[in-house]
C-alpha cells in the first residue's frame, strides 16, 4: 500500500492567525498572511480579502502570479479602520460597535494590506466614479477596433466597459497614435495603441521567465512597450504574455486572425510535450483545434505554459493521419482485425511475444497493455525520450507519461533497457509476435529487417512511419485531444484530460480497442467507460490505490512514485 | 515690517564669497559638524543614556523643521520613521532635483555655498547612522554637479568625509548622481528608482515607504537641499533657538523664489510666516511691486502645481488671538502670511516656496496651457489617470488657445481634472497636474468660457459649425 494520495504536493502550512474585516458590510475571517505571487507569505491585501468575500474588484495590472505593480488604478476602493481616541484606544458607537474612521483617500486593493476591523467599500458612488474615470482614461486613446481585434470576446476593456463605460465618448481631441503590428519576436505581434501599459508582460518576462527583454519607452501618454533595439522578444515563454495581456495589444502570430474566440469550445486537457504535463485548455471549433492556453494548476504549472508545448498541436490535424484499419495492407474493420489479433495472441507460446508500448499513452491504456502482458507472459518496454530541461516548466523527459509506464510495469525505472533484449529475441527467432503502440521502433534499435522476421506485427499509431508500413495489423489510434484519459507526470501528479475533437476516419481511442482486445484475450470485462476503467485500474495499481476518476478533479492528485 | 532674514544664504551673496572649502572654513564652516561629532552621551533621569545621534534627532524634532521640498512634512518625524532595526544599511539622499517651475532656491545654495549643504548632510547622516549618501542633482544643473563633486573632494581631503571623520569612529561616503532631465525624479521614490538605474516610476506606498523599503530596498531618508542645510543650523544654534525663528509650527527661514511680473524678481530668505504675500510682492526690499501701470491678476504661491490665488480673493483663516485662542479672521489674499499653514487654509500651499506673479497682461488660458504642456510632458505615464489625463487636459487647452475652443470646455476641463487627484494616482504628480486646471478654471471661469464662445462664434460665422473642425496635433509633450 502506498502513501495516501494528496491533492497538493506541499506540506500543510502552519495555522495562520485570522483577522476580521468587513467587505461591503459582510464580515469575514481572513488569514493575516497569504501567499504572494511568488508563494511567500505576506500580509493579506484588500483584493485577496475581497476575493475571499466573493466580491469582484475589477483590475487590469494585478495578477495573482505576478509582482504587484499598482499602476492601472482600476482596483481603487474606499476603506475605513477602527477609530482611535486620543488615548489610542478604539472609539465605540453608542450601540457598542467600533466606530470606523473612513479614510479620506481611496486605496488600491491590490497593494494595500488589511488590518483588523478594516471595512472595505467596493460599491460606493465614489468607487464607481473612480472606476469610470479610469476606464474613460484607458479608452480615450484606444483605437476602439474591437471588430478586428483578436482579443474581442475575452477582453477586460470590453468587460469593464459594460460595467463602467459610457455609451458615447466625450473625448473630442486628436488621439495619440502609436506603432501598430510591431514584430516583437518570432511569436508575438504588438499593437501599441491597444496597450493599456499595465506592465504584466514586462513583469512576466522579467520575474517569471527570467528574460528581462521588455520595457517602456517614451513618456506619459506616449509610453509604449518595446524591446531593446536589436534584441527580439524570444524565449520559450513569450506566448504567456499574450494570455495575461488584458487587452488585444499582444497577440500570438499563430492564433492571430484564425478564429473569433466566442466560437471556440474550451476543453480541459493536459499538454503532452514533456513530462511536466501542464494543465491546458484546448480551444477548438467544429473538430479543429486552434490553440492551447495554460490552465491554472498550482501543483503543476501555475498559470503558465511553454511556447513549444502550446504550439505542438498541428500534428493532430495532419492530412496523413492514419484513418483506416489495415490487415496486411488491406482495408478492414475493427471487428475483423481485433478478432484475428486476439486469436493469434491467445495462441502465442509463452516467451514469444513482445510489447513496445509508448510513454505517450495514458495510464489506462498502459494498464490494459500490462494486463495482456501478464496474461501472455510477454516482455515489454517503452521508448525513452530525453531532452533539455529549463528552470521553469520544461522537463528533460519528453514523454508525458513515463511514470504511468513505470507504475503499470510496462517498463523499468530506466526506460528502454528491454529494447535490445527484444531486438535480440527477434533476431534469434524466439520472439515471433510484436505489439507496437505509438512508437517507430525502427528508430529505437528494432530495424525494419528485424521486423520482417516476425510472424505477426501489430501496430497502433497516429501518424505513418517505417514501423506502421510493415504492420500486419495496423490499428489507427487517437491523439490525446481526441480521447479521455490520465497521465502521471514527472512528480507523480495524476491528471485527467477530456476529449476536445473527434478522431479522423476509423481511428479510435486506444483504451477502447484495447479493452476489446483484453476482453477477447482474457475474458475480463467491466470497464467500458473511462470512469470505470480508471477506477478499476486504481484498485489494481498500488500507487493509484484510493483514486477515483471523479476525485481527480480538474487539477489532479499527486501520488507516490 | 517684514524683512529678509538670512540664515542659509547668510554669506552666499557677500562679495568675495566663493564656493571653495577655504572660504567656507573662513566663515565658520564645518564647526557645526565638529560640534555634532563631539556631543557627549546625555544621561536621562531614568538612568538611560541618549547618544549623540539620538540627541541630534531629538533636536531636529524640537526645531519643528518642516521639509522645504514641497510637502512641508516634519523632518524630525520623517527621520523617526526610519527602520533602524532591520540590520540593513540606512541611506540618505539629498533631493537636489529642483524642477518645480518657478523654483530656483536650491540652485543658489549649490552654486554659491555647496559646503553648507555637505555639512548639513554629514550631520544628518551622522545623526541617522548613515554610511553612504547620495546627492541626486537634476541633469539640467551641470555646473552645480561639477561644484558639488569638487566640494566633496575638498571635504574628503580635509577628512570631513571618508573614513574616521575628524578622528572619530564615524565614516561616511557621499556621491553625486546626475539625473537625466525628468521632473518626476524629484518625487522621492521615483528618484530612488532612477538612482537604482531604472526608469523613474514612483513606487506604490504601501509597501515601499522609503523609511523602510527605499534605495536597494533598504531604509532611506530623502531630504531637500534646503532642509538639510537647516540641520546644520539647528545643530549650531540648538533646536529650541531655531524654533524661535519664524512662527509657531512654521519655524525657521525659507528661501522664496519670486518670479513673474514684479520689478525685482529673485530669491529672498525670510522667516517663515513673518512676511505676507503682499509684502513679498510689493515691498521695495522684496519684489518692489508690479511693473508700472499694471495691476495684479493672480499669484501662484508655491510652485506651478499649487492652486492659483486670484487678486482680491478673501479667505477666512484661523489665527491665534491675543488671548491665545483661535479666532477666525477674514483677510485678503495679499495679507496671507507666507507660511505652510496659512496657505493651506487658503486652499493652496507654499510648496517649494516659489511665487509666480501675474499681472493684468496675462491671458489666464494661455498661462494654464503653458503649465499643462509642462505636466503632459513630464507625466511618467505609469498610472492611468495621470498618464491619460495630463495629455488630455493639454490637448484641450491647446485647442482652446488655437482658435478651436468651445463654450463647454471650461467644464470639460474640470471634469477631466477631477478624475486625477485625491489618491487616484501613485504619486502626487496627479495632484500637481490637476490642481492648476481645477483652480484656474474655478477662479477664472468666465475667461475660459469667453474664449470658447468667441471661437464658436467665429466658426459659426465662417463655417456655420460650432464644433471644432481642425484636429490639432499637439506638438508639446511629444516623444523625446
Amino acid at each position: 500500500m502506498s502513501a495516501a494520495p494528496t491533492t497538493e504536493n506541499k506540506p500543510a502550512a502552519p495555522a495562520i492567525e485570522k483577522i476580521k474585516v468587513k467587505v461591503d458590510g459582510h464580515e469575514i475571517d481572513v488569514p493575516r498572511l497569504m501567499p504572494d505571487w511568488s508563494g511567500k507569505l505576506t500580509p493579506t491585501t484588500m483584493i485577496q480579502a475581497c476575493e475571499q468575500a466573493k466580491t469582484d474588484v475589477p483590475h487590469y495590472c494585478w495578477h495573482p502570479k505576478l509582482p504587484v505593480a499598482g499602476n492601472c488604478r482600476m482596483c481603487l476602493v474606499e476603506f475605513g479602520t477602527p477609530a482611535l481616541g486620543p488615548d489610542r484606544k478604539p472609539v465605540t458607537n453608542p450601540d457598542g460597535t467600533p466606530k470606523i474612521a473612513k479614510s479620506p483617500r481611496p486605496a488600491i486593493a491590490c497593494a494595500t494590506p488589511i488590518s483588523p476591523g478594516m471595512e472595505i467599500y467596493t460599491t460606493t458612488p465614489s468607487v464607481k466614479q473612480m472606476r469610470e474615470g479610469v476606464l474613460e482614461s484607458l479608452l480615450i486613446n484606444h483605437p476602439l477596433d474591437c471588430p478586428i481585434c483578436d482579443q474581442a470576446g475575452e477582453c477586460k476593456l470590453q468587460e469593464y466597459s459594460i460595467d463602467y463605460g459610457q455609451s458615447a465618448s466625450r473625448f473630442v481631441e486628436h488621439k495619440v497614435h502609436k506603432p501598430k503590428a510591431v514584430d516583437l519576436g518570432p511569436r508575438i505581434v504588438f499593437d501599441a495603441e491597444r496597450c493599456i501599459l499595465c506592465t504584466r508582460c514586462i513583469r512576466f518576462t522579467r520575474d517569471i521567465a527570467g528574460d528581462d527583454k521588455l520595457g517602456i519607452v517614451n513618456r506619459g501618454s506616449y509610453n509604449t512597450i518595446a524591446t531593446f533595439p536589436g534584441t527580439p522578444f524570444d524565449n520559450n515563454y513569450t506566448l504567456n504574455t499574450v494570455d495575461i495581456c488584458p487587452v488585444g495589444a499582444l497577440t500570438s502570430k499563430d492564433f492571430r486572425f484564425q478564429m473569433r474566440v466566442w466560437f471556440l469550445k474550451e476543453t480541459k486537457s493536459v499538454c503532452t510535450s514533456c513530462g511536466t504535463g501542464c494543465s491546458a485548455l484546448l480551444s477548438s471549433r467544429e473538430g479543429k483545434i486552434y490553440r492551447y492556453t495554460p490552465r491554472d494548476n498550482d501543483a503543476v504549472n501555475g498559470s503558465w505554459m511553454c511556447d513549444a508545448g502550446r504550439l505542438n498541436y498541428k500534428w493532430i490535424h495532419l492530412p496523413d493521419r492514419l484513418k483506416e484499419v489495415l490487415v496486411r495492407g488491406q482495408k478492414s474493420t475493427w471487428i475483423v482485425a481485433l478478432n484475428e489479433v486476439a486469436d493469434k495472441l491467445k495462441n502465442v507460446p509463452v516467451g514469444s511475444l513482445a510489447i513496445v508500448a509508448s510513454a505517450r499513452q495514458t495510464n489506462e491504456e498502459l494498464w490494459l497493455i500490462s494486463k495482456l502482458k501478464h496474461k501472455l507472459g510477454a516482455v515489454s518496454d517503452s521508448v525513452p525520450r530525453a531532452g533539455e530541461a529549463d528552470k521553469l516548466l520544461v522537463s528533460a523527459d519528453k514523454n508525458p507519461n513515463t511514470n504511468g509506464a513505470r507504475l503499470t510495469r510496462i517498463c523499468f525505472t530506466e526506460v528502454g533497457t528491454n529494447l535490445p533484449q527484444i531486438a535480440a529475441g527477434i533476431q534469434s527467432g524466439q520472439i515471433k509476435t510484436l505489439l507496437v503502440f505509438g512508437e517507430d521502433v525502427t528508430k529505437h534499435g528494432i530495424s525494419a529487417e528485424l521486423l520482417g522476421k516476425l510472424d505477426t506485427l501489430v501496430v497502433s499509431d497516429i501518424l505513418p512511419n517505417a514501423t506502421t508500413q510493415l504492420a500486419h495489423y495496423l490499428l489507427p489510434g487517437a491523439a490525446h485531444a481526441e480521447k479521455r484519459g490520465t497521465f502521471t507526470n514527472t512528480k507523480g501528479r495524476v491528471q485527467k484530460f477530456m476529449q476536445a475533437v473527434e478522431a479522423p476516419g476509423d481511428a479510435r481511442a486506444e483504451w477502447e480497442f484495447l479493452h476489446d482486445l483484453v476482453y477477447n484475450v482474457t475474458g475480463k470485462n467491466g470497464f467500458l467507460t473511462i470512469e470505470g476503467l480508471f477506477n478499476e485500474m486504481a484498485k489494481d495499481v498500488s500507487a493509484f490505490n484510493g483514486l477515483t476518476w471523479a476525485a481527480l478533479g480538474d487539477t489532479g492528485v499527486t501520488v507516490q512514485i | 515690517m517684514a524683512q529678509e532674514y538670512k540664515l542659509i544664504l547668510k554669506h552666499a551673496d557677500e562679495s568675495g564669497y566663493t564656493p571653495d572649502i577655504e572660504c567656507y572654513l573662513r566663515h565658520g564652516g564645518y564647526e557645526a559638524l565638529k560640534k555634532a561629532l563631539a556631543i557627549p552621551p546625555k544621561d536621562l533621569p531614568d538612568g538611560k543614556k541618549l547618544t549623540a545621534q539620538e540627541q541630534i534627532r531629538e533636536d531636529v524634532k524640537v526645531s519643528g523643521l518642516r521639509g522645504r521640498g514641497g510637502a512641508g512634512f516634519s523632518c524630525g518625524l520623517k527621520w523617526s520613521f526610519v527602520d533602524r532595526k532591520s540590520g540593513k544599511p540606512i541611506y540618505l539622499i539629498c533631493n537636489a532635483d529642483e524642477s518645480e517651475p518657478g523654483t530656483f532656491k536650491d540652485r543658489q545654495i549649490i552654486h554659491k555655498d555647496p559646503h553648507q549643504l555637505i555639512e548639513g548632510m554629514i550631520i544628518s547622516c551622522f545623526a541617522n547612522d548613515v554610511k553612504l549618501a547620495y546627492i541626486y542633482i537634476r541633469g539640467e544643473m551641470p555646473e552645480g554637479a561639477k561644484l558639488l563633486i569638487k566640494a566633496l573632494a575638498e571635504a574628503k581631503a580635509k577628512n570631513f568625509l571618508g573614513n574616521n571623520i575628524l578622528g572619530t569612529s564615524y565614516s561616511l561616503e557621499m556621491y553625486v548622481h546626475r539625473g537625466a532631465g525628468a521632473y518626476i525624479c524629484g518625487e522621492e521614490t521615483g528618484l530612488i528608482e532612477s538612482l537604482e538605474g531604472k526608469r523613474p516610476y514612483p513606487r506604490i506606498k504601501p509597501p515601499y515607504f522609503p523609511a523602510v523599503l527605499g534605495l536597494w530596498m533598504c531604509p532611506t531618508i530623502v531630504n531637500n537641499v534646503e532642509t538639510l542645510c537647516n540641520v546644520k543650523h539647528i545643530v549650531a544654534m540648538g533646536g529650541a533657538e531655531f524654533a524661535k525663528l519664524g512662527t509657531p509650527n512654521n519655524t525657521g527661514t525659507r528661501i522664496v523664489s519670486l518670479s513673474g511680473h514684479v520689478k525685482r524678481p529673485g530669491y529672498y530668505e525670510i522667516e517663515v510666516g513673518k512676511a505676507t504675500l503682499g509684502e513679498l510682492i510689493n515691498d521695495p526690499q522684496f519684489g518692489g511691486g508690479l511693473r508700472d501701470g499694471r495691476t495684479l491678476k493672480a499669484i501662484i504661491p508655491g510652485g506651478s502645481s499649487s492652486k492659483i490665488l486670484k487678486a482680491g480673493e478673501k479667505f477666512k483663516i484661523k489665527k491665534k488671538g491675543p488671548d491665545g485662542k483661535d479666532v477666525q479672521v477674514e483677510i485678503d489674499m495679499l495679507d496671507l502670511p507666507y507660511d505652510f499653514d496659512s496657505l493651506a487654509q487658503a486652499g493652496t500651499m507654499s510648496g517649494s516656496s516659489a511665487i509666480i506673479v501675474m499681472d493684468d497682461s496675462v491671458d489666464i488660458v494661455e498661462a494654464l496651457a503653458n503649465l499643462s504642456e509642462f505636466y503632459a510632458h513630464e507625466s511618467c505615464g505609469q498610472c492611468t489617470p495621470c498618464r491619460e489625463g495630463s495629455l488630455w487636459m493639454n490637448k484641450t487647452l491647446h485647442r482652446l488657445t488655437h482658435g478651436e475652443g468651445r463654450k463647454q470646455d471650461a467644464e470639460y476641463l474640470v471634469k477631466i481634472a477631477d478624475n486625477i487627484p485625491g489618491g487616484r494616482t501613485i504619486c502626487a504628480f496627479g495632484e500637481a497636474c490637476s490642481w492648476p486646471v481645477q483652480s484656474f478654471v474655478a477662479k477664472f471661469k468666465d475667461e475660459f468660457v469667453a474664449k470658447g464662445a468667441a471661437d464658436e462664434e467665429r466658426r459659426g460665422k465662417e463655417l456655420h459649425v460650432t464644433e471644432p473642425v481642425r484636429k490639432i496635433e499637439v506638438a508639446a509633450g511629444s516623444k523625446h
